[in-house]
């Protein structure tokens, strides 16, 4: 619970917690910003990528450290689950690969921070005890979606880039049936297919993270009451932790694996 | 739950990012990664050619080994061989020497003796006249007998 600032009820103590730090007048607007996914995204991306690459600079080829080692494995373990998956020849798919499980597996592990940590320390920094702050960018469907969509226009990019438009039309237009009257049943049942594929990717990820967060709110919320409660409180709160470790490596993995089919499916010439 | 501009500075930032990654930093980590696999390939193919290798050299070594002990007996019996010659060669220079000797002693014998019988048959003869002068004791012509005597002397 809040030390700082009055005591809040559940609801508002949740509702707190599932309030973005906005920009803009209008927090309903489309042009305003979520400030906190934004900072905490590009922070761990940015936290990514200067590790990988300090690492990568100083990459001896002889006996590894520690640290090398670790980031080997797991570019090695994104490389060869690409090159199982992913037969044409492209030089974007497995950093993106690597890009993707990463960074989603480093937003996804904010969760596991206990929830009123980092908006106690935004609150202090602000000098407001209404300072609102969400540390897991994935359970922010803009950042998910923003994934999504990225991994969309890859998918639409190369279908044209390898099959051509007409290929690509024809893709969307003669199947599962090819005959020519069927054409507008096919293209409704292959455009909800092409569509339903960032729709999917952007709202798993979502959605397990946003429950997994608001799980560890309502468990936060137990801490408020008495002793009792408060014990059973951190059992679960451990129990939850534990699994969470599990769902939040795997998503990030379900996140990859279907980019990299989904990228080698639109090489894929019928 | 609202969309909003979140969603594009998300999708730049995510594209800038793959992009970072693609030219910085995948190329490096995996540049590492296959150097030291073809290090370790080419180590594990060393250590397989330094098997091989010392097992050629053990052959190698025993077959010399194995030579050099023909070469040993036959040095050695050759020796043998020779020794025995030598002892053969010895043996006979040894006989031919002492026969010689043997042969010569007595031809030196053989010489002696028939000096010595020479001497002696002169010496008789002279006696012999000097014994009949000595019987006759009247002046005979020694030279007129001197031609009986020496058959006589010869006749001995």
């Amino acid at each position: 619970m809040s030390a700082t600032g009055e005591a809040l009820t559940p609801q508002e103590y949740i509702e707190h917690h599932l309030t973005h730090w906005g920009s803009g007048v209008d927090p309903n607007a489309f042009w305003s910003w979520h400030i906190d996914s934004l900072l905490f995204s590009v922070g761990l991306g940015v936290l990514f990528l200067w590790l990988f690459r300090s690492v990568g600079k100083k990459a001896t080829t002889g006996v590894p450290g520690k640290l090398q080692c670790l980031i080997e494995m797991i570019v090695e373990f994104v490389d060869s689950s690409v090159k199982e998956t992913f037969h044409g020849r492209n030089k974007l798919i497995a950093p993106l690969a690597l890009t993707i499980f990463v960074w989603v597996f480093m937003m996804n592990f904010m969760d596991m921070i206990p929830v009123d940590w980092l908006p106690q320390v935004a609150a202090l920094i602000a000098g407001d005890h209404n300072q609102h702050l969400r540390v897991v960018p994935t359970a922010d469907l803009n950042v998910t979606f923003s994934l999504a969509l990225g991994v969309f226009g890859l998918i639409i990019y190369y279908s044209i880039k390898i099959k051509g438009i007409s290929g690509f039309v024809k893709e969307l237009t003669l199947q599962p049936f090819n005959v020519k009257a069927m054409i507008p049943v096919n293209f409704v049942l292959e455009s909800v297919t092409l569509i339903a594929k960032p729709i999917s990717l952007a709202l798993r990820l979502f959605g397990n993270l946003y429950a997994g967060e608001l799980i560890f709110i309502l468990i936060a919320l137990m801490y408020g009451a008495n002793v009792a409660i408060a014990a059973l409180g951190v059992t679960l709160h451990l129990g939850w932790l534990i699994f969470h470790i599990l769902v939040i490596t795997l998503q990030a993995f379900i996140f990859m694996m279907l980019t990299i089919v989904y990228l080698s499916m639109a090489h894929e010439d019928h | 739950m609202n969309i909003n501009a979140t969603l594009i500075g998300q999708t730049v930032a995510f594209f800038i990012f793959v992009w970072f990654c693609m030219k910085f930093v995948w190329p490096p980590l995996m540049s590492a990664i296959e150097e030291r696999q073809k290090r370790i390939a080419d180590g594990l193919a060393d250590a397989d050619r330094a098997a091989k290798d010392l097992e050629l050299a053990q052959v190698k070594a025993s077959e010399q080994l194995k030579e050099a002990k023909a070469t040993a007996n036959e040095i050695i019996e050759s020796a043998n061989k020779r020794k025995a010659q030598i002892i053969d060669e010895a043996k006979a220079e040894a006989d031919a020497e002492r026969s010689k000797i043997i042969a010569q002693g007595q031809a030196e014998i053989e010489a002696e003796r028939n000096r010595v019988k020479e001497e002696l048959r002169k010496q008789l003869a002279t006696l012999a006249i000097v014994g009949a002068e000595k019987i006759l004791e009247r002046s005979i012509d020694e030279a007129a007998q001197r031609d009986i005597v020496d058959k006589l002397v010869a006749e001995i």
